[in-house]
């Protein structure tokens, strides 16, 4: 039984959860076997490719009349929709469940919000290529990123005139934390980051040695002619990045409340393998204390996490996969629109009223073709769009239409596995006497399924 | 809210109720102290509601997508305004006039009459400094009263009910009239409620199943932990359901509104207040004022809108008696830029103004001087009131608290209400 439970939690963090196909598959597999294994599944590379066409590099006439405008407005909220389904549906179908957890947190690590969704998608790769790799490597990618550049203004960084937007959010969110570095860090850094920019034309980076500020600058005691890569290699080279990594990580995968003594062990382990990312992980998912019973069921899952573990649990497929869109909207995490540079702030945050009461409905109006009348909130980003649609409102989608496989999931549910097992299988937290009779006296197996995954338990992992 | 149409859950479906209650009274005899209701439900039935005359409420709405502030309140004084704006100003004609500077958008015109009665108040030039044109950030500065280059988690509504004062103990003490909730009304322990209808809540809240999660939930599971915070938020939420339904239910409406969606909004909040519902805090927003092209048309829609409505509002509570214990703030997340754009709208801008209406202000009518446009930040007005200071006058003089410990450090204010 321990040896399940620890498995169920090791796929609930490491990806989305576990099935009852693969629990059959891995019954027998010790832990260390089952964290080989997942690795082995991420190792291939999915880059989505839904965006072909970059708009913003188009010949743009001058003088657009407004419906062109309108147009081509229209054509960027698809383009949006595109790359929203697009990996919603990966983070659902693929078998690289680890590669993709990852991702996800580099996403909410590496927040942005552009209104260009191929830079965006061009970031997402970057983050998904490198999400078990190497954190500089990634990072410098990431810095020089047009979606990041322009994000962040490094767009606008010129000798002179310098832009501190991205020299500070870099130490402040992406590596240091606050109160690891002073302002004339970041005057001196934004220097240094001067001439990095992207080339409007091909949408590529571009260093512009003209804008560049080639003086000499004082960056953490250091002092000489410093470029961009010389800031990160000092950002790098500083413990408190693998430190600030480490416990940001800890808080994603195990526990929200801090332990210094494991962040510590981590940050030892990260900083000594080069900001390797595998060997880190590896490190967690071996540790005992990761197994923890208050390490356990504990994690309050995102709207996309809770949205993709149901998808993956019940093999759902959306004849208008727009739906998804909405659901995030109002549960509030819609995926490319971070709240700002600081990410999601995840955790309780996540859950108030109503967002709970949703949390407790979707499943069932998913699996049981029920009908939604609740839209979200536009996002502010939309407001343009429904300015010059001229309504106040998106479509609203009435009925979820999607399929999931039942006679699949209830197949692969062993013979004999009572009620209650079936509960202990679905749900991380310990089950709690009132679960347990409800779905006792529930009148058959589907009806105990929708109750299990419409209870407060199945929102933790 | 959401309906769905679901096998195991009907309430209809009488037999399964009555079977549920006899389950639930056999069951009871095991599981001790399952009908212990926790205390924070009690209070709710035993409030009488006489003794809530002179409760103060506060009304925020938000306009979203950056409303264009100097086509609402009219600088038609200043040429400057013609001077920029060659094919989106307003005719001088047309305008209403406030006095020889500013005046009413014609679609505002519902409003004359209560700025006339002395209802309503302008404050010009509000913002914040290093301001951010990005909707997102700056929605998320507006809503969390950040500094520009700080990111809080938590909204400055939120905060309130944090500091656990007198009227705010319960999430109920600020409802925002919507399906979702708002980072603004987001604490870190405690939350506000997204109501659309209050029927269609206590419905959803009251299916069998979740109606037994809620009775039998047990003690332990409202531990520190996660688990205990989804179980309390759910049985705060049931509670709070059955408190604003059966509150609200009692009064009926007499005002008339127009039939539109902030109509509507309104139109329920003003059936919040006049049943006494102790809640201390509401929030609505209208949406569509992202302005970049043909603006004239879409924003004096959504003006006819706003205005409509909130007159239709304002002469409600009038009417009931409650004007005087309610305060109307009206804010967007920016303003636009002085200059029109080529395509007959307005791009992203900085400070605006802050419409504020209620039966008791101090200085009624147009509180501070217009804008200037001739001193420009690179073709943004400069702001000359922080927003905070709009903040803390509502907290420190309409809902009693002192500004500095939801604010995180002392403004000091306007001679506003």
């Amino acid at each position: 039984m321990n040896n399940a439970r620890h498995l169920k939690h090791l796929y609930a963090r490491a990806g989305f959860g576990i099935r009852f196909e693969d629990l059959h598959d891995h019954e027998n597999w010790s832990v260390k076997k089952a964290v080989r294994k997942l690795f082995k599944a991420s190792e291939k590379q999915e880059p989505i490719t839904v965006l072909t066409e970059n708009i913003d590099l188009r010949n743009h006439p001058k003088d657009q009349t407004d419906d062109q405008k309108k147009l081509i407005q229209e054509e960027r909220n698809k383009q949006e929709k595109a790359l929203n389904n697009a990996w919603i549906k990966q983070l659902s179908e693929t078998d690289a469940q680890l590669r993709e957890k990852m991702t996800l947190f580099w996403h909410n690590h590496f927040a942005c919000n552009i209104g260009n969704a191929y830079y965006e998608q061009q970031l997402n790769n970057i983050e998904r290529a490198n999400a078990l790799g190497n954190f500089k490597t990634m990072l410098l990618q990431v810095s020089q990123s047009p979606a990041m550049l322009q994000f962040l203004n490094n767009q606008q960084n010129q000798k002179g005139h310098p832009n501190e937007n991205f020299a500070r959010e870099l130490m402040e969110l992406f590596t240091l934390g606050r109160g690891h570095y002073t302002e004339q860090d970041i005057k001196e850094s934004a220097r240094s980051f001067t001439g990095w920019g992207y080339d409007g034309k091909k949408g590529e980076y571009a260093f512009r040695p003209k804008a560049h500020d080639d003086g000499i600058k004082t960056f953490m005691s250091n002092t000489a002619n410093f470029c961009g890569e010389d800031i990160i290699d000092m950002i790098i080279a500083n413990k408190q990045t693998a430190v600030f990594i480490s416990t940001k990580l800890y808080r994603y995968l195990v526990n929200e409340v801090a332990d210094n003594a494991h962040i510590r062990a981590m940050a030892e382990v990260f900083y000594h393998s080069n900001y390797e990312i595998k060997p880190l992980l590896e490190f967690i998912f071996l540790s005992d204390w990761f197994y923890d019973d208050k390490n356990i069921g504990n994690l309050v899952k995102s709207p996309v996490e809770f949205l993709t573990g149901l998808n993956r649990q019940f093999y759902i497929s959306y004849q208008n996969p727009d739906v998804l869109m909405q659901f995030q909207r109002t549960l509030g995490q819609v995926l490319f629109r971070p709240p700002n540079v600081a990410g999601w702030p995840g955790g309780r945050s996540w859950i108030d009223s109503s967002s709970l009461m949703y949390r407790m409905k979707i499943p069932s109006t998913i699996l049981n073709a029920g009908v939604i009348d609740f839209t979200g909130k536009a996002d502010p980003e939309d407001e343009a769009y429904l300015a010059a649609v001229r309504k106040q409102q998106l479509n609203v989608i009435k009925r979820v239409q999607a399929q999931p496989d039942w006679d699949k999931f209830l197949h692969d549910i062993p013979k004999n596995t009572t009620k209650k097992q079936i509960a202990e299988f679905m749900l991380e937290p310990l089950l709690n006497k009132t679960i347990t009779d409800e779905i006792n006296i529930s009148p058959d197996i589907k009806t105990t399924i929708i109750q299990i995954v419409s209870t407060p338990e199945y929102q933790l992992t | 809210m959401l309906t769905i149409i679901c096998l195991t859950c009907n309430p209809q479906h009488t037999t399964y109720n009555k079977m549920r209650r006899r389950d639930f009274l056999r069951n009871t005899a095991l599981a001790s102290g399952a009908f212990l209701i926790p205390t924070f439900l009690k209070p709710l039935e035993a409030l009488a509601k006489g003794e809530l005359t002179g409760y103060k409420n506060l009304v925020i709405i938000q306009l979203s997508g950056g409303n264009d502030g100097l086509n609402t309140i009219i600088p038609f004084g200043n040429d400057i305004y013609y001077q920029k704006r060659k094919t989106i100003a307003i005719n001088q004609p047309d305008i209403i006039k406030l006095d020889d500077m500013q005046g009413l958008n014609p679609n505002l015109s519902a409003l004359k009459e209560i700025y006339d009665q002395g209802w309503m108040s302008i404050v010009n030039s509000v913002g914040y400094p290093n301001p951010d044109r990005s909707h997102f950030r700056s929605m998320d500065i507006w809503q969390t009263a950040s500094d520009s280059n700080q990111f809080l988690t938590t909204g400055w509504i939120g905060r309130y009910l944090d500091s656990n004062c007198q009227d705010c103990k319960n999430p109920y003490a600020a409802i925002e009239v919507d399906d979702t909730l708002s980072l603004a009304m987001k604490g870190s322990k405690m939350k506000g409620i997204a109501v659309q209808d209050p029927n269609k809540l206590y419905q959803t809240t009251r299916e069998p199943f979740f109606k037994d999660l809620v009775h039998d939930h047990g003690h332990a599971n409202l531990n520190e932990d996660n688990l205990g915070y989804l179980y309390k938020t759910m049985i705060e939420t049931y509670s709070s359901a059955d408190y604003i339904q059966k509150t609200s239910k009692t009064y009926t409406v007499t005002g008339e509104y127009p039939a539109t969606g902030l109509g509507n909004q309104l139109k329920t909040v003003s059936k919040f207040i006049n049943s006494g519902l102790q809640t201390r805090v509401y929030y609505v927003s209208l949406s569509g004022f992202d302005t970049h092209v043909g603006q004239q048309n879409q924003q004096g829609r959504q003006l006819k809108i706003y205005g409509d409505a909130v007159a239709a509002f304002v002469k409600d509570l009038k009417q009931t008696n409650k004007l005087d214990d309610t305060l109307i703030m009206t804010f967007s997340e920016f303003g636009r830029r002085v200059e029109q754009n080529a395509s007959n709208g307005t791009d992203h801008g900085t400070a605006n103004n802050v419409l504020v209406f209620g039966g008791k202000l101090k200085k009624a009518g147009i509180f501070n001087d217009a804008p200037d446009l001739s001193q420009l930040d690179n073709g943004d007005l400069k702001y000359q009131v922080d927003f905070r200071d709009v903040y803390a006058t509502l907290l420190d003089k309409w809902l009693n608290i002192n500004n500095s410990q939801i604010l995180n450090k002392n403004f000091s204010g306007l001679d506003l209400v």
